[in-house]
């Protein structure tokens, strides 16, 4: 999740007017940004012939891209150690305030009922019975401090607890030979991981931030933490995991982000 | 003498690897510098019409699409230097003292290229520095891209913030690399005809 960056380290006041005007617009905007990106690319010359196209040829860099990205999901789901952990921290390291982020801005963070609220269930799973937030509660849970990385670059480390979603995902009778979860939010942000991500021992269902409730701002009622990816692959305000075969894509995948997106 | 004489002073393999890593090096910057504009590290940003990808996503795109051919050509290189014994041959011996008179004789405009086969104390050293500061960049991306799964570079790089900067002091020195490069080029041009020609 990124667009915003509400990072310590910058704060120009005319630059974020204009990443406001972008956020409002950003569906439409993102498009032709992305035109544009291959236009000025093509003005640099030479670069075009990288990829063996002609230089009128904008959507075959696109498709050539692309596939290089799809090339990279791969080298690194080949990459990935399921056991390797990453790194946690002292307490005392955790960033504060913890970054607030998302493709919207925090004056339009969506308020959820958490008692009204369900989680819904769905695909290659056995139990497709809805969960209450108590009931979540009531399953195993874990803490970690660990360091979020944005896609941007920067980074921050905070306080996460919940149940390990190995835990959560045999406990539903989930296909665990599946390849992919999906993930869909209350704020319509949209996302989905590899099963082998899923079952890492520090991916974990998140209700918690900082031994508090999880707070809107950071995805209340459920989130998914994951210390082994990049920002938008950690979704906020989950309100239904579906497991499936069928490459379910991304709110920012399908505008270019890699989608493996892992560290 | 004459068969050494035909030979052309740059081998193709080696001619192409020097454009290919070129172009490769560009890509890398320029899309780079999109990147780090996203987050920056320090109180600046790169003026938008000289970075490439024109987004954050198309720039990555760019990025991790470059480093493929920056890192394979690399090894190409290194494999092929390493095995023909150029590598010996080309860059050693190198003594402080051939770097030191070099140098100054560079700065007052007299170093002499009367031999394009033979590299000197200045160029010797400069080629070395760039390959090595290369291999740092392609290193400490990889930290960047993969910190969990290297844990061990990871900490050589003083952690994931560590590893940013030296991915940027490294890209900075490789700029300072191409600076005096194009320079001497201009200087010598006949050089620029013999990595294009061979001779």
């Amino acid at each position: 999740m990124r667009i915003t960056k509400q990072s310590p380290i910058v704060g120009v006041d005319g630059e974020s007017a204009v990443k406001d005007a972008l956020k409002l617009l950003s569906p439409r905007v993102e498009q032709p940004a992305r035109r544009a990106f291959l236009q000025r690319s093509l003005t640099l010359g030479g670069l075009a012939m990288l990829s063996g196209c002609s230089i009128t040829s904008n959507a075959g860099v696109e498709t050539a891209l692309e596939s290089i990205s799809r090339l990279n999901d791969r080298v690194q789901g080949w990459l990935f150690d399921p056991t390797r952990l990453a790194p946690t921290y002292a307490d005392s390291m955790i960033t504060r305030p913890f970054p607030f982020n998302a493709y919207y801005g925090e004056d339009e963070i969506r308020e959820v009922d958490g008692d009204a609220w369900r989680l819904e269930v769905a695909g290659l799973v056995s139990d497709k019975r809805r969960w209450t937030l108590s009931e979540l509660g009531e399953l195993p849970q874990q803490e970690q401090v660990t360091r979020h990385i944005c896609v941007e670059g920067w980074s921050a480390i905070g306080k996460w607890g919940g149940v390990p979603f190995a835990h959560f995902l045999k406990r539903v009778g989930a296909d665990l030979s599946a390849k992919y979860v999906g993930f869909k939010c209350a704020d319509d942000y949209y996302t989905s991981i590899d099963m082998a991500t899923a079952l890492h021992p520090q991916t974990i269902l998140a209700l918690s931030y900082d031994g508090q409730v999880l707070p809107s701002k950071y995805g209340y009622p459920v989130k998914l933490r994951m210390p082994t990816k990049l920002g938008y692959k950690n979704p906020k305000h989950i309100q239904a995991v579906f497991v499936t075969n069928t490459y379910p894509g991304g709110y920012w995948e399908d505008q270019g982000y890699n989608w493996f997106g892992g560290s | 003498m004459s068969a050494a004489r035909a030979l052309p002073i740059h081998p193709g393999w080696l001619r192409a690897a020097h454009w290919l890593n070129a172009v490769a090096v560009l890509v890398m910057v320029a899309s780079g510098w999109r990147v780090y504009n996203a987050a920056p590290l320090f109180a600046f940003r790169f003026p938008r019409e000289i970075t490439l990808g024109g987004w954050l996503g198309g720039a990555l795109q760019w990025h991790f699409a470059g480093m493929w051919l920056l890192f394979i050509n690399g090894l190409v290189y290194l494999a092929r230097n390493l095995a023909s014994g150029r590598f010996g041959r080309k860059f050693f011996p190198l003594t402080a003292g051939d770097l030191w008179r070099d140098l100054r004789a560079a700065l007052r405009g007299r170093l002499a290229h009367a031999d394009p086969r033979t590299y000197n104390g200045l160029q010797r050293a400069a080629y070395l520095f760039v390959i090595g500061d290369i291999a740092l960049l392609v290193v400490s991306g990889l930290v960047l891209w993969k910190s969990v799964q290297f844990p061990l570079l990871r900490e050589a790089m003083g952690g994931y913030d560590g590893a940013r900067r030296v991915h940027f002091f490294a890209m900075a020195a490789l700029l300072a690399f191409v600076a005096g490069h194009l320079m001497m080029v201009a200087l010598v041009p006949r050089t620029l005809i013999a990595m294009v020609r061979g001779r």
